[in-house]
């Protein structure tokens, strides 16, 4: 047989990608549930982590099923709307207008009893994506514990927003100023806000970095004004 | 081939006069990247022993049937699956790691070392011996990365394998992680001191 004529190359070239293709889609579908698993649980882990709890990671699930007692989706108004709040794509619904976003909301019962609101932000960074989570006392003001992570940020620079360092630098602010929803900025050290809203200090050298975190807050928890102010009323 | 080397000499020989990373100076780009914490550095060593070993046993068992002109294309299927093979099963066992190593798994596609391997030895010899040189030149990138991760993350972080090793106190009276050993930078310098002391003590490598 001629190995270099033309239809055998095809043939063998079609043949070898059939069974490669082959060899994929089975690996994919046979591992893609225990996938989802890892990536639902990581979620979960990085929930609790806002509310500064860091289990095991054989743990995380019974954890979260443990502390997480709640989870809805409100809108932009205040109000519950139907919905799953874990399966929500916050990255998606960051890009719609306020009024039209659907925000997971998970409420967490703390060993101490004390209730805690857990809101998802996302937004960008210098590199790519970051996203974090913010839990609320029951005032619906006070940061109880934040939590971020990155995708790609410069270690030791911009990848210091997901050490403890910088988040429990969000401890104790506070999202309302006078009434007024003005969420918690990140400003370079020793410099202040323009506005009157509580401010941390950035990470040095994640200039750009630490402005998306701040950024990433505003966009994020605005639409929540609502449903904050209602709980804070309660 | 005109002369026969002994499976011994396939396995072992890149580990040190023949290492792929510190001699022939290839896959450098994936040594910059994940070498930064030691877990990674290892898993990634392991990734690459184990998609290399395959595609040249593969390689080697189609390689009579494979059409000359098109035996890249053929050699890039291969590799392109067993790496996609790899990734998904690192999602789905050791995500953590996953994270951690994210594009760098999907580029092992192009890291030249598979490359090299496939043209160089497997469309050349049986699949035992192929199977072996394999393991031998995943084993030597392996190594170095280690070695790399091991100095990168003692120094820029005092932890190896995410546990403390720099003793609290000496941070307590002034010692600083070096975070120059975090950025990649420091991978090429650390990789040029193993070329440097590996280069002492093998003279017949040493160009003039």
């Amino acid at each position: 047989m001629n190995k270099q004529s033309n239809i055998y190359t095809t043939i063998y070239i079609i043949v070898l990608v059939l069974i490669v293709g082959t060899a994929l889609a089975v690996t994919s579908l046979s591992l893609r549930s225990r996938q989802q698993a890892n990536i639902d649980a990581d979620k979960m882990r990085q929930i609790l982590a806002a509310v500064h709890i860091t289990p095991d990671a054989s743990d995380v699930i019974a954890d979260f099923n443990k502390y997480i007692v709640a989870q809805k989706v409100v809108n932009a108004a205040g109000d519950t709307i139907p919905g799953d709040a874990f399966t929500i794509d916050v990255a998606a619904q960051v890009k719609l207008a306020d009024s039209e976003r659907s925000l997971p909301v998970y409420i967490c019962r703390l060993a101490d009893s004390d209730i805690k609101y857990i809101l998802p932000a996302y937004g960008a960074g210098l590199w790519g994506p970051i996203w974090g989570y913010v839990a609320l006392d029951s005032d619906g003001s006070t940061i109880y514990g934040a939590y971020f992570a990155h995708q790609g940020e410069t270690p030791g620079l911009g990848a210091e927003i997901e050490k403890p360092a910088f988040s429990d630098k969000f401890n104790g602010k506070h999202l309302f100023k006078d009434g007024e929803f003005l969420p918690v900025a990140v400003v370079k050290a020793g410099q202040r806000p323009a506005g009157n809203e509580d401010y941390v200090d950035g990470v040095s050298g994640g200039t750009i970095t630490s402005k998306g975190v701040s950024d990433m807050l505003s966009n994020s928890l605005k639409p929540y004004e609502s449903y904050l102010k209602n709980i804070s009323r309660k | 081939m005109a002369e026969k080397i002994s499976n011994k000499s396939v396995l072992l020989n890149p580990f040190s006069k023949n290492n792929p990373v510190i001699v022939q100076v290839l896959g450098i780009c994936s040594v910059l990247a994940v070498t930064a914490k030691l877990e990674p550095a290892i898993v990634m060593g392991i990734s690459v022993i184990a998609v290399l070993a395959f595609s040249n046993v593969i390689i080697s068992l189609i390689r009579s049937t494979i059409p000359t002109n098109i035996r890249i294309i053929v050699q890039l299927v291969v590799v392109a699956g067993l790496v996609v093979i790899v990734d998904q099963l690192l999602k789905a066992y050791t995500y953590d790691v996953s994270k951690q190593l994210s594009v760098f798994i999907g580029l092992i596609i192009t890291n030249c070392i598979l490359m090299g391997r496939l043209e160089a030895f497997a469309m050349a010899n049986k699949p035992w011996p192929s199977f072996l040189d394999g393991i031998g030149n995943g084993a030597g990138y392996a190594l170095i990365l280690i070695i790399v991760g091991f100095f990168r993350e003692l120094l820029g972080s005092g932890s190896l394998l995410g546990y403390q090793v720099v003793p609290q106190w000496c941070y307590e009276h002034g010692y600083v992680n070096n975070g120059l050993m975090i950025l990649p930078p420091m991978a090429l310098i650390v990789v040029a001191c193993i070329i440097w002391i590996h280069r002492l003590v093998n003279k017949d490598l040493q160009e003039d």
